[in-house]
C-alpha cells in the first residue's frame, strides 16, 4: 500500500437537513495506524459526518473513497463490507441477550450457530486489545462500561479496520476512560484506523495523533496534535478567542438551606435507587454532584422536588427569612403553595421541563397558570415575563408564540432556565445542564448560576464533566449506587479523588 | 463506478421549521379531494356510470333542495356534536374511542327519564323541564360510562383504546336486552317517546344544530383559554411535564373524560330525541367513529370542525341519493367516502414531508 493512501478518504461531502446545512463539503482522511480525533462543538455536525461513513446516512454530494478507489456506502451492511464499524453514543443491544449473541446477531451465518466458537473468538479478541468481558454475560447485568467495551468487541469480531466511536467517554469515570484509551493505543499498534468523535479537549490531547476540527458544518482543518494546545483547539472550534476559566466567587454569607437525613427512595420497578443520603445544602453556594450515570442523581433531585415517592429520611427546608418546613410528604404543588421557592431544571428539558408544542409564554405559564381566580388563564404577565427572558438571555427565536420543540437545543435550555430563575429561587436544581450547549450558551449557565449563589440561592448542580465540576462548584458530593461516597472540597479535590469515590463507597476500591 | 454512487430515486424529507406557507398548505388539502373524487371516478365507471352525471347527483342529492339541505344538516349535527366532545380527549392524548357508547348511553339514560315521567306531564307539544331532565340524565350517564375507563387509566395506567372500545360493547348490548325484552313495545322495537319528549324544529331541523354551534365556541374557549384546558394541553404534550408543573394528572383526566362522555351523551340525547324518537341499539350508528375522522381531520380546531362535518354529511346524504337516483350500489359510495378520508388524511403527509428526486448533477428536483 502507497504511504499517501488513506484508508479513508472524504471529499467535498455535503449533507442537508431541509433547510440545515449539516456537513458543508467537507475533506477529510484517515491512515491506518492513526487516531484521530473529530473535534467540535455540538451541533457542528461530527456525527453526521460519521454517520455517512457508517451507513446510516447518505451524502447529497461528494465521494468517499477507500484505499484510494471510490466507493459507495448505502447501508450499514455496505459499511461492514468495507471494514468500517461505529460504536454509536447511545448503545445498540439487546438486554436479555449475552455478549456474545449480541455480536453474532444480524450476521449472516453460513450454518448453524455455534455459540462455543464464536465465545472462543471473543476471548481471542479480548486477549489481543486487552479488554475485559465476558462473553456469556447477560446484557443487562453489565455496567456501562463494559456494555461500551462490548460495543467494541462486536465490530471487531465483524472485521472492522475503521472504528468510530461517538462520544465514547461521555459515561465513563476517569479511570474508565484510562483503560479504554490503553485498549485503543493497542488497537492502533494493530494497524487499524480509529476515529473518535469527541468535544473534550484534555482527551483529544491524551490520545489523539491529528485532529480535524469542525465548526458549524464545516470543515476548519486538520492539525497533528503534538502542535498544538487546547486554548488554540478551542479558538478553531468557537471561530473566536474565548476564555475558557470559569469565575468562581466566594460568598462569605452562606446559611444552611437543604437538611438532607437518611434519604431512601424507590424507583417505578421499586429497586433501591437512593440509599441513607445525607446532606446539607448551603444557601450561598454551589453544590456539586457527581457520580457515573444513574447512580441516584436524578432521584436525589427528584425527591427534593417532590416528584419521586421517598421510602424514609427527611428532608427539611429552612427558609432565608427563618422558619423551617419539612419537604418530605409533600407534593410540588403543596410546596409551591407554603411559598418555597424551588426552582428545577430537569435533566429531559423537553419531556419534563417544558411543553415542546407550546411557545414561550405558554411555557412561562407552566409556574404560574393557575394564579388568579376565575376559569381562565392570564396570559399578560407570563407574556411580560417571556420577552423578559428573550431579552436576558438572548434566546434565538422566531417569536415568543413559537413552538420551543423547534428550537435549537441551547435556546430550549435558555428558556427553562429563563423561568426557573425568574422565580427568584432559594433553591436551585439543575441535572446536566450544558448537555449538549455549544461553549458559549454552557458559560452563559455558569455564570448564572454563579449569580444565583451570589444572591444566596442553594444551588445544586448535577454534572458529568468532572473538569467543569471541579472549576465552578464549592463543594462536590459523589453519588456511587445510591449512596453517598463522599463530599470534597471543589478547591481542593483531584479528578482523581473524585473517580474513586464514583466507582467505590469512601474512595476504597473492591477488592 | 459511476453506477455505484448513486443516491436513491427518491427521498423524504422532513419540512422543519420552513413549513409551507397557509396558501399552499390549503391548496394541497383541497388538491387531495379533488385527487379522491378522480379516483372515485374510476370507481363509478367501473359500476357502469358517468362519473360526472353521478357526482352532480350527490351534489344535488345533499343541497339541492331546502329538505335536502334539511337532512344534510341532520346528518352533520351528530358528527359536530361527538368530534367536540371527543377534541379535549384527544388533546390530552387520552385514545376515547368510546364516544359511540357514550351516546349509546346518553340515549339511555334520556330514554329512561321519559319513560319515567313523561305520563306526569301534560299537553302534546314539547315540554322544556322534560327536554331539560333528559338532556341531564344524558350527559350524566354519558359522563359516567367515560369517567369508568378514565377512572382506570388514572388509578393503574390501563389500556384506554380497548376500555373503551369495549365499553362500547357492553353499552349497546344492554340497549339490545332493553330493546327485547323490558323495554319492548312491539317486533323487538321500543315505543316512540310521546311528542312532549321531542326536540322543537328550527329551520325544519331539530334544535340540536343550535346546541352544536353554541358547544362549537364553548369548546373553543374552554380548550384555549381555561386553566383546564392549558392542563390538558400540557399532559398531552408530556405528562411528566405536567407532574412537574405540580397538575394531578389523574384527576384531570378523569375530568376530561366525564367531560367528554358528557357531551357525546347530550349528543346521544339529540339523537334519541330530535331525529329517531326513540331509543334502538343502533342509535348511534358509528357515528362515535366517524367523529374521530371528524376531529382528526380538523385537527382538533373546533371551527374547523364545524366544515368537516358537513362536508361528511353532504357526502353522506349525497350518497344515499346516488343509490337510490342512479342506481350504483351502495358500496360504491362508500368507496368514495372511504377515498376521500384516505386522500385527506393522506396529505397531511405532504405537508410535513418533502420529496426529493434523485438530483441530476448541479440541479435539485422537488415536487410538492
Amino acid at each position: 500500500m502507497e504511504k499517501n493512501c488513506y484508508a479513508i478518504e472524504l471529499k467535498g461531502i455535503t449533507k442537508h437537513f431541509g433547510p440545515v446545512l449539516a456537513n458543508d463539503s467537507i475533506d477529510l482522511g484517515l491512515q491506518r495506524g492513526e487516531i484521530l480525533a473529530l473535534l467540535g462543538e455540538n451541533g457542528s455536525g461530527k456525527t453526521t459526518l460519521m454517520n455517512m461513513l457508517s451507513g446510516i446516512y447518505l451524502p447529497d454530494a461528494g465521494e468517499i473513497l477507500a484505499d484510494g478507489h471510490p466507493i459507495s456506502i448505502r447501508s450499514p451492511k455496505d459499511a461492514f463490507a468495507h471494514g468500517i464499524g461505529m460504536i454509536h453514543q447511545h448503545y445498540k443491544l439487546v438486554n436479555v441477550f449475552t455478549a456474545a449473541e449480541n455480536i453474532v446477531l444480524g450476521m449472516e451465518q453460513e450454518k448453524k450457530l455455534d455459540i462455543k466458537q464464536t465465545n472462543a473468538r471473543v476471548r481471542e479478541i479480548c486477549q489481543r486489545y486487552g479488554f475485559e468481558i465476558d462473553p456469556e454475560k447477560k446484557v443487562y447485568d453489565m455496567s456501562v462500561s463494559e456494555k461500551q467495551t462490548l460495543e467494541i468487541v462486536k465490530v471487531l469480531y465483524r472485521g472492522a479496520e475503521i472504528l468510530i466511536l461517538d462520544e465514547p467517554t461521555a459515561v465513563l469515570t476517569p479511570q474508565e476512560t484510562d483503560r479504554l484509551f490503553a485498549v485503543l493505543r493497542n488497537m492502533r499498534s494493530d494497524n487499524k484506523a480509529i476515529v473518535i468523535i469527541t468535544h473534550k479537549l484534555n482527551e483529544v490531547m491524551a490520545i489523539s495523533d491529528k485532529v480535524a476540527v469542525l465548526r458549524k458544518g464545516k470543515y476548519i482543518g486538520t492539525i497533528p496534535t503534538a502542535e498544538t494546545n487546547p486554548q488554540a483547539l478551542t479558538d478553531m472550534m468557537v471561530g473566536r478567542a474565548v476564555s475558557l476559566n470559569i469565575d468562581r466567587p466566594w460568598n462569605d454569607q452562606q446559611t444552611e438551606r437543604l437538611l438532607v437525613r437518611d434519604l431512601s427512595c424507590y424507583d417505578h420497578e421499586h429497586v433501591k435507587k437512593l440509599d441513607g443520603v445525607s446532606f446539607t445544602a448551603m444557601g450561598g453556594e454551589i453544590l456539586g454532584v457527581a457520580g457515573i450515570a444513574g447512580s441516584g442523581q436524578k432521584e436525589l433531585l427528584e425527591a427534593i422536588a417532590g416528584l419521586c415517592p421517598i421510602a424514609g429520611g427527611s428532608i427539611l427546608y429552612k427558609s432565608p427569612a427563618g422558619g423551617q418546613e419539612e419537604l418530605v410528604g409533600m407534593s410540588p404543588m403543596q410546596i409551591r403553595k407554603k411559598g418555597i421557592s424551588l426552582a428545577f431544571i430537569p435533566e429531559d428539558r423537553l419531556g419534563m421541563g417544558l411543553v415542546g408544542s407550546m411557545g414561550m409564554t405558554g411555557n412561562m405559564m407552566l409556574r404560574s397558570w393557575r394564579k388568579g381566580s376565575g376559569p381562565f388563564v392570564k396570559r399578560k404577565e407570563p407574556k411580560a415575563l417571556a420577552n423578559k427572558v428573550l431579552q436576558d438571555l438572548e434566546v434565538v427565536t422566531p417569536g415568543i408564540e413559537f413552538p420551543v420543540r423547534k428550537l435549537s437545543g441551547g435556546n430550549v435550555q435558555k428558556v427553562l432556565v429563563g423561568r426557573e430563575i425568574a422565580s427568584s429561587p432559594s433553591v436551585l436544581m439543575t441535572a446536566y445542564a450544558v448537555r449538549g450547549l455549544d461553549i458559549n450558551t454552557s458559560y452563559t449557565i455558569y455564570n448564572l448560576m454563579t449569580e444565583q449563589k451570589m444572591k444566596g440561592a442553594a444551588v445544586i448542580f448535577v454534572g458529568e464533566d468532572l473538569d467543569v465540576l471541579l472549576e465552578l462548584c464549592d463543594r462536590i458530593l459523589v453519588l456511587c449506587g445510591g449512596k453517598l461516597s463522599g463530599i470534597v472540597d471543589a478547591r481542593r479535590a483531584t479528578k482523581e479523588e473524585i473517580g474513586l469515590l464514583m466507582t467505590s463507597v469512601g474512595g476504597k476500591e473492591e477488592a | 463506478m459511476e453506477e455505484a454512487i448513486k443516491s436513491p430515486l427518491l427521498r423524504l424529507e422532513k419540512r422543519g421549521s420552513n413549513s409551507l406557507k397557509p396558501v399552499y398548505v390549503w391548496m394541497i388539502r383541497l388538491g387531495s379531494i379533488l385527487f379522491a373524487l378522480l379516483l372515485g371516478s374510476i370507481a363509478i365507471l367501473l359500476a357502469g356510470s358517468d362519473p360526472i352525471e353521478a357526482y352532480g347527483t350527490m351534489l344535488k342529492g345533499a343541497v339541492g333542495t331546502a329538505e335536502f339541505r334539511q337532512q344534510t344538516v341532520k346528518k352533520a349535527v351528530p358528527l359536530l356534536g361527538c368530534a367536540l366532545a371527543i377534541a379535549p380527549c384527544f388533546k390530552m392524548r387520552f385514545w376515547n374511542i368510546g364516544a359511540e357508547g357514550q351516546i349509546t348511553a346518553g340515549a339511555l339514560a334520556a330514554t329512561f327519564v321519559v319513560r319515567l315521567l313523561a305520563s306526569k306531564f301534560e299537553g302534546n307539544t314539547p315540554s322544556l323541564p322534560l327536554l331539560l331532565m333528559m338532556a341531564l340524565a344524558a350527559m350524566l350517564l354519558g359522563g359516567l360510562w367515560a369517567l369508568i375507563p378514565g377512572f382506570f387509566k388514572a388509578r393503574w395506567n390501563t389500556n384506554e383504546t380497548l376500555f373503551t372500545l369495549m365499553m362500547n360493547y357492553i353499552i349497546i348490548g344492554v340497549v339490545a336486552w332493553l330493546q327485547a325484552g323490558p323495554w319492548e313495545a312491539r317486533q323487538g322495537r321500543i315505543a316512540q317517546f310521546p311528542r312532549l319528549a321531542w326536540l322543537p324544529k328550527v329551520e325544519g331541523v331539530h334544535c340540536g344544530w343550535i346546541i352544536v354551534l353554541v358547544l362549537v365556541f364553548l369548546v373553543h374557549i374552554y380548550m384555549r383559554h381555561s386553566k383546564q384546558g392549558y392542563e390538558i394541553a400540557v399532559i398531552g404534550d408530556s405528562l411528566r411535564t405536567a407532574q412537574y408543573a405540580g397538575m394531578h394528572v389523574g384527576r384531570i383526566m378523569m375530568r376530561t373524560m366525564f367531560l367528554s362522555g358528557a357531551i357525546s351523551g347530550l349528543v346521544g340525547f339529540m339523537l334519541c330525541s330530535g331525529a329517531t324518537n326513540t331509543l334502538s341499539k343502533d342509535i348511534a350508528g358509528g357515528v362515535g367513529f366517524t367523529s374521530i375522522t371528524v376531529a382528526w381531520l380538523s385537527q382538533l380546531n373546533a371551527f374547523a370542525m364545524v366544515a368537516i362535518s358537513l362536508l361528511l354529511g353532504v357526502l353522506t346524504k349525497g350518497a344515499d341519493t346516488l343509490q337510490t337516483v342512479m342506481n350504483v350500489p351502495a358500496a360504491i359510495s362508500d368507496i368514495i367516502i372511504g377515498l376521500l378520508l384516505f386522500c385527506m388524511l393522506g396529505c397531511e403527509f405532504f405537508i410535513n414531508y418533502r420529496l426529493i428526486l434523485r438530483k441530476k448533477p448541479g440541479k435539485g428536483g422537488t415536487v410538492k
